[in-house]
């Protein structure tokens, strides 16, 4: 596949990369744009791939074959030099529980090599991005999910990156918190900041992915803008047909030989692309296709 | 903003970073860490010097008490290194996930065994210098030379703590360290001519002794204390040195096998 994006500058980019763990091949062959200055979604069920390429970007994981460059730097070579250039926000929380908010971000800025005179500025600016002023005294065993969450944000920009890796940033939260979150990664993608956000929520894809590629067993199987995905492979309108299950394995059938694209969402089967049907469609409840769709037919996985 | 400066193997920044990190983590713990690195020494002191000190006079010339006030400083370098080097690394890997965070920072793992086995020697050569505060309380006769205690602890301690980071970048589960306390540890700790000299030993114990870094350890305290002993004694620290620089190497490529897939 070519790049979305032409002659972009590039953030990341990834060619054939390849990476096996044993017998098993976690990433295989795997192509990559960021463009600067967007956020690309990294869509995938668990297994796909998504965090194994997230840690290469970090040389965490070593690649068997394949380019990896970030931030023009090649890796795993040049890695410390990209290093100092991303911040990472990891799947797992990985704080440091017994010190506060605060102490946090100042290891951090020391691990980051800000200067002196530049740390205190730099935390500041990380704790009102992430709404932590008020509990920067704070342990951050005192803090709830949502807040530590926020905290692991802040601490990934205390150093201001060009590029931001967020590996299932929202995973394990309340839909509140979540959208909350939302909100922060939106506002860092529109100050220009770089951003790959793996994820396996498909709503957080679409409403934040400029782009969205879709692994699926080390592959990337799809990629483009979320609205453009869902028209080309499950059109505009979706019909989710209701019934007992002999009653949707005729309407499958059915649907079938009249060439259309099915899936089964569990208490129903959904009937893609119907807008353009001629023939006589079952009754059912029609909605508009959605990223959901595309990522079931095309992965065959349903959603967490 | 971020990157500044160059950027290239074995860092001062980036060790730096990670002794603040050690530094800053320690401020929360370090009663309790100082209460037992302190308190532990002594009672080894007070039960063995005044224990067999009942029964035992002199041993190779030295009052029994002075004899193992200056050992004891060894053992409180071993305790206050190994273990929570050994520990420490494990939980940080395994459970606080503390070194993925590390690492995403421009930080590589020769500068995370690095900064941490510094960080612990540094407590290892305070630590290390109770035993032999707590016996000049008791009546050991204080020396100049006894200010090169907490360096020659320190250069123990790095080697120590170097050991117990090989060991967690070794073991798969943090119950296999049973098995090196016991092998390992135990041994060392006590043929190192800590409670009794080496001499009373069979020939092939004393032999084995000789590549005991504890031994060496006790070794140059015992003089800094009582009279230094010439080239011998360059000996004892080349051998600490070598011991220290073996067990870095090694726990690097122990820790970046476990860290780097």
């Amino acid at each position: 596949m070519t790049s979305l994006h032409g002659m972009a500058d590039l953030a990341i980019r990834l060619r054939g990369v390849v990476k096996r763990f044993g017998a098993i091949i976690a990433v295989d062959g795997l192509d990559l744009d960021v463009p600067e200055g967007t956020c690309v979604g990294l869509l995938g069920p668990n297994g796909a791939g998504k965090s194994t390429t997230m840690k290469m970007l970090t040389a965490q994981v070593i690649a068997n074959a394949g380019e990896l460059e970030v931030l023009g730097h090649k890796l795993p070579e040049d890695s410390k030099v990209a290093r100092a250039q991303m911040g990472v926000v990891p799947q797992l929380d990985n704080l440091d529980t017994t010190l506060t908010v605060e102490q946090n971000l100042r290891v951090f800025a020391h691990l980051y090599r800000l200067g002196r005179a530049e740390r205190g500025p730099a935390i500041e600016r990380a704790l009102q991005i992430a709404n932590l002023t008020q509990r920067r005294s704070a342990k951050v065993d005192e803090l709830s999910g949502g807040m530590r969450r926020r905290l692991l944000i802040a601490r990934g920009l205390v150093h201001q990156p060009r590029l931001l890796l967020l590996d299932e940033p929202t995973v394990g939260l309340d839909p509140q918190v979540r959208q909350e979150l939302w909100a922060l990664i939106d506002a860092l993608r529109s100050e220009g900041t770089s951003i790959l956000m793996s994820t396996h929520y498909i709503e957080e894809a679409q409403r934040l992915a400029d782009t969205v590629t879709i692994m699926s067993h080390g592959k990337a199987i799809a990629r483009g803008r979320p609205a453009e995905l869902v028209v080309q492979h499950a059109g505009h309108e979706v019909l989710e047909v209701y019934g007992p299950p002999a009653r949707l394995a005729v309407v499958e059938q059915e649907a079938a030989a009249a060439g259309m694209r099915t899936r089964r969402t569990g208490t129903s089967v959904a009937l893609m692309g119907v807008e353009s049907s001629n023939g006589d469609l079952p009754d059912g409840v029609r909605r508009a296709a959605n990223l959901e769709d595309v990522f079931v037919l095309l992965t065959g996985e349903e959603v967490a | 903003m971020a990157g500044g400066g160059r950027v290239g193997r074995l860092d001062r920044p980036a060790i730096a970073g990670v002794l603040v990190r050690e530094i800053t983590n320690f401020s929360s713990y370090w009663r309790s860490t100082t209460f037992s690195s302190t308190i532990d020494p002594t009672i080894y002191l007070l039960a063995f010097g005044f224990g067999f000190g009942s029964l035992v006079s002199k041993v190779g010339g030295y009052d029994y008490v002075d004899f193992v006030g200056t050992g004891t400083v060894a053992t409180a370098v071993l305790f206050s290194s190994v273990f929570p080097s050994m520990f420490g690394t494990f939980v940080k890997y395994s459970f606080q996930h503390t070194y993925d965070a590390i690492l995403a920072a421009p930080v590589d793992t020769e500068e995370i065994v690095t900064g941490e086995a510094l960080w612990i020697s540094m407590r290892a050569g305070t630590y290390g210098c109770v035993p032999l505060l707590v016996a000049i309380a008791f009546g050991l006769g204080p020396r100049i030379d006894m200010l090169v205690v907490p360096f020659i602890a320190f250069v123990s301690g790095f080697g120590w703590a170097s050991f117990g980071i090989m060991i967690a970048g070794l073991l798969k589960s943090i119950d296999n360290f049973n098995y090196v306390t016991s092998t390992v540890i135990t041994p060392t700790f006590l043929v190192a001519g800590t409670f009794f000299p080496l001499s009373g030993l069979p020939q092939w114990a004393q032999v084995l002794g000789n590549f005991n870094p504890l031994h060496h350890t006790v070794e140059l305290v015992r003089h800094a204390a009582f009279g230094w002993a010439g080239w011998a004694d360059l000996a004892h620290l080349g051998a600490l040195v070598l011991f220290g620089l073996v067990m870095w190497r090694l726990a690097i490529r122990a820790l970046e096998r476990k860290l780097i897939t």
